[in-house]
């Protein structure tokens, strides 16, 4: 596959010796593999949050249970919290943007290659620290908003003295910078090497979220590092930011917390959004209704994503007035929302749909994310809030939008974009099994919870007394986890089942619309032997409908302002040669994520030197990735035109 | 991939686009423009931490007590002046004088370091006249806003410093094919020093009249 050129310059000729072994994982810039081993770790990380979900929900199937010590349901409920957010759903949507937003917009792959294994390493990182604590002292148990002041410890959370919460702030923190990297990489990369021809207009509308989702990211992030260095100060150094007693502010923490977690739960469904926007008009057979309104309203949501932090401090006293005014904002959200619910619903009026397990997903993330709309206008009302804060009505919503909402969309991706990733289909048949089950399972776990939350059982809780009305639901929605597990478990046999044993899928195997169906399942190294023209929204359905059903080839001036001359001659003249130019392979990223871990685990057992030192050998990582000059190498491709 | 090709027109009657990619280099200084957008909002968070906890000084020293407005001067004196002299290095570059260049290059640094050197020397006067790190939450937020702004200077020295290993080490010498390297270091130079304007006016000029 790598025909190297004899006439090639021996640097340039540098290649690793194993193309497929462990060291070309570890070491590897392509966008796809980093966005694989993004997915396959998230999905080890979601097991982990799902087998505490699990505990938690055996612990309240009856009431004065004892299966576990109320100390560790604290820490249950507050790693399923980070896991599912931080750990699993995050990262498997940063995993499928990896895979298929450069596709998807023909490019060769992201931005900066580098930075993107620095994320991808930084984030292995912080959820490996996160998890050690469990054999190192315990986990963190505050929740997974961490409010102050119980995160600083003391006589409020005796059981936070321990490491724990120091674990949440410096893995989260070291997570938190390498999601911060992926946003900047994909905003530089959607903005600047979109294939000729793909207007901002004609971006396929997952690119559209992802666009926004990372702009959030470069904004929502850094409150977010800057709340966890101050906690950082507050546990390790002994200052009091967020510690009452010594004149700090607890609310602080809730408002720098929220002005993160806010758009943070929309950075978790506006990639949904996206895949739900792929899946509908693929099996609709049209294309997607009201685009360009799809468009301004994601724009219109993350500009609102910024409004409404509050919302989630209605009881903290902020007063009327305020919370008028959030409750307004957060209200109108729905409006945005409604606008891309009624699209969907109208791209599927009237089409060809084909009910595959991916298109049955879309449509239960439809009726599931509604419900969890719903609700959450419910919460948004002030004076309601009152009555519903902290109690599992709240617990319902929030698994309503990232269950229902995020994590269909993810099943409805997987089963969509599997072939692209690995050249077989997933089992239709298991796919089905997997989707009434889940759908099911989901429904009975969790939406008893709204009626466990109006007879006002409190979030958070080890136990229950019987003779509260609370046992009868308790009880159902522990049934209904018995259910989702077995659903889960279909899919999780059904990704290694298929992997060996699926059917062949051929390049294009749902006669999708996008760019990502024109080349190979899998996408090769290169994934575009040459780069395509875009003549259209939905640049593939263009060429089928008026061209040959094939992608044409973009005449590309290549500019090389950066290049030196010799080196703008070797490119010269294997653009000639048809060859593509790939980036090296790389150990440095990985060696950064390890020198964060080790600065963390030194911070946490202060020992300050290996710290020091440890920072050092990160930033001088920086520098080598900033002027080690990468020749790079050169592949020929198998086709003419990608 | 005949001449016609690119100008097909479009069947959705939109642009056929201009078949030229953006360069990596201006790739990359898009990236520093984000990553330059994320710490406006690392910094309003922590000035917002401060605004909110300066006046709990618990019994310590006070802003109006400590601050001294003509040292402080002196050091946002040399750090203005920097932005100057880095200016005048980015127009050796353009005029291809590598010599200049460095020189600029070595001022701006000597005067970015005798600000670092200059926010040392105040914090350990603080520090010794009883406003310690830990002594009160203003303390705290005066510390970790200054100091994190210290360290963005020190890491841009430090860019710099490299920069200036990079002009003697290049092979075949500095090429308008690297100006981007310095370019994208002068906005982040840029960067921390319209900062500190910020700074400068919210703890020092309000810390001083109230």
């Amino acid at each position: 596959m790598a025909t190297l050129s004899e006439r090639m310059p021996a640097a340039l000729a540098r290649r690793t010796a194993a193309e497929y072994g462990i060291w070309s994982w570890l070491t590897t810039v392509d966008h796809k593999r980093i966005g694989i081993m993004y997915l396959v770790s998230a999905t080890i990380f979601f097991i982990f949050g799902g087998t505490e979900a699990f505990l938690m929900r055996l612990q309240l199937m009856r009431p004065e249970n004892h299966i576990v010590s109320f100390q560790l349901f604290n820490q249950l409920f507050t790693m399923h919290g980070i896991t599912m957010i931080f750990l699993a759903v995050m990262p498997l949507l940063i995993g499928y943007i990896n895979v298929v937003m450069p596709l998807q917009i023909g490019a060769r792959d992201v931005a900066y290659p580098r930075l993107n294994a620095v994320s991808l390493w930084l984030f292995f990182a912080g959820g490996l620290m996160l998890y050690s604590s469990w054999f190192l002292g315990g986990a963190p148990n505050a929740g997974w908003y961490n409010y102050a002041p119980i995160n600083t410890g003391g006589v409020l959370n005796p059981g936070s003295d321990t490491l724990g919460i120091s674990f949440y702030v410096l893995g989260l923190q070291i997570a938190g910078i390498g999601t911060l990297l992926s946003g900047i990489n994909f905003t530089a990369t959607i903005l600047n090497l979109r294939a000729p021809g793909m207007s901002l207009m004609r971006m396929p509308l997952f690119v559209w979220t992802v666009l926004i989702t990372s702009i959030l990211i470069v904004f929502a992030f850094p409150p977010f590092t800057a709340n966890l260095g101050l906690l950082m100060f507050d546990r390790l150094f002994n200052t009091g930011f967020f510690d009452p007693s010594k004149g700090g502010n607890a609310l602080l923490w809730q408002q720098l917390f929220w002005i993160f977690g806010h758009p943070e739960v929309y950075i978790l469904i506006m990639p949904a959004f996206g895949m739900i926007s792929e899946v509908v008009p693929t099996f609709s057979r049209k294309p997607l209704f009201g685009y360009t309104t799809m468009v301004f309203a994601i724009i219109v949501i993350a500009f609102l994503a910024f409004m409404v932090w509050s919302h989630h401090m209605f009881t903290t006293g902020m007063g009327a007035v305020v919370n008028s005014v959030f409750a307004a904002t957060s209200m109108a959200i729905a409006v945005p929302t409604g606008v891309k619910i009624f699209n969907w619903i109208a791209t599927m009026w009237g089409g060809r749909i084909r009910y595959t397990t991916s298109m049955l997903f879309a449509i239960g993330f439809l009726f599931c994310f509604v419900i969890g709309g719903m609700s959450g206008v419910m919460l948004a009302a002030a004076p309601a809030d009152y009555q519903f804060n902290d109690s599992y009505f709240l617990v319902a919503h929030i698994h309503y939008v990232l269950i229902g909402g995020s994590l269909f969309a993810l099943f409805a991706g997987t089963y969509y974009w599997f072939p692209k990733m690995t050249g077989r289909l997933l089992s239709e048949r298991l796919g089905k099994l997997n989707f009434w089950i889940v759908l099911i399972g989901f429904n009975v776990t969790f939406f008893p919870m709204h009626f466990l939350g109006i007879d006002g059982m409190p979030r958070r809780v080890a136990t229950y007394p019987p003779g509260l009305g609370l046992s009868f639901w308790n009880f159902v929605s522990t049934i209904g986890v018995f259910i989702l597990t077995a659903g889960i478990l279909i899919f999780l046999y059904n990704l290694r089942d298929s992997l060996r044993n699926g059917e062949i899928a051929g390049p294009d195997p749902w006669d999708a619309r996008t760019l990502e169906w024109s080349i190979p399942s899998p996408a090769p190294e290169y994934n575009f032997a040459q780069i395509p023209l875009v003549r259209g929204r939905d640049a593939l359905w263009v060429e089928k409908q008026h061209g040959d059903g094939r992608m044409l080839p973009a005449q590309i001036v290549e500019q090389h302002g950066d290049h030196d001359a010799d080196d703008h001659d070797a490119h010269q003249h294997h653009a000639d040669r048809h060859l593509v130019h790939m980036p090296s392979p790389t150990p440095l990223p990985l060696i950064l994520g390890a020198g964060a871990m080790v600065a963390g685990y030194a911070g946490l057992y202060r020992v300050w030197w290996l710290a020091i030192l440890a920072l050092v050998a990160c930033f001088y990582g920086i520098f080598r990735l900033m002027y080690d000059r990468d020749p790079g190498y050169y592949v020929e491709p198998k086709g003419d035109v990608g | 991939m005949s001449e016609a090709m690119h100008t097909t027109p479009a069947p959705d009657g939109g642009p056929a686009g201009p078949p030229v990619l953006p360069t990596p280099a201006e790739t990359t200084k898009l990236g520093i423009w984000l990553w330059l957008a994320s710490d406006c909002a690392l910094f309003a968070s922590l000035i917002a931490t401060y605004l909110t906890l300066h006046g709990q000084t618990a019994g310590g020293p006070t802003a109006q007590q400590l601050f001294d407005l003509p040292l402080t001067l002196v050091s946002t004196f040399a750090l203005l002046l920097s932005s100057v002299t880095m200016g005048v290095a980015l127009e050796a570059l353009q005029k291809d004088d590598i010599a200049a260049l460095r020189r600029w290059l070595v001022v701006t640094a000597l005067l970015g370091a005798i600000f670092v050197g200059l926010e040392i020397r105040e914090f350990h006067h603080y520090t010794v006249s009883g406003l310690w790190f830990q002594r009160s939450d203003f303390a705290s937020s005066f510390y970790v806003l200054v100091g994190f702004h210290g360290l963005h200077v020190s890491f841009g020295i430090a860019w710099i410093l490299s920069l200036l290993i990079f002009t003697f080490r290049k092979p075949g010498g500095i090429t308008r094919a690297d100006h981007w390297r310095f370019e994208m270091m002068s906005l982040y130079w840029y960067f921390v020093d319209v900062v500190w304007v910020v700074i400068f006016t919210v703890i020092y000029l309000l810390g001083k009249v109230g």
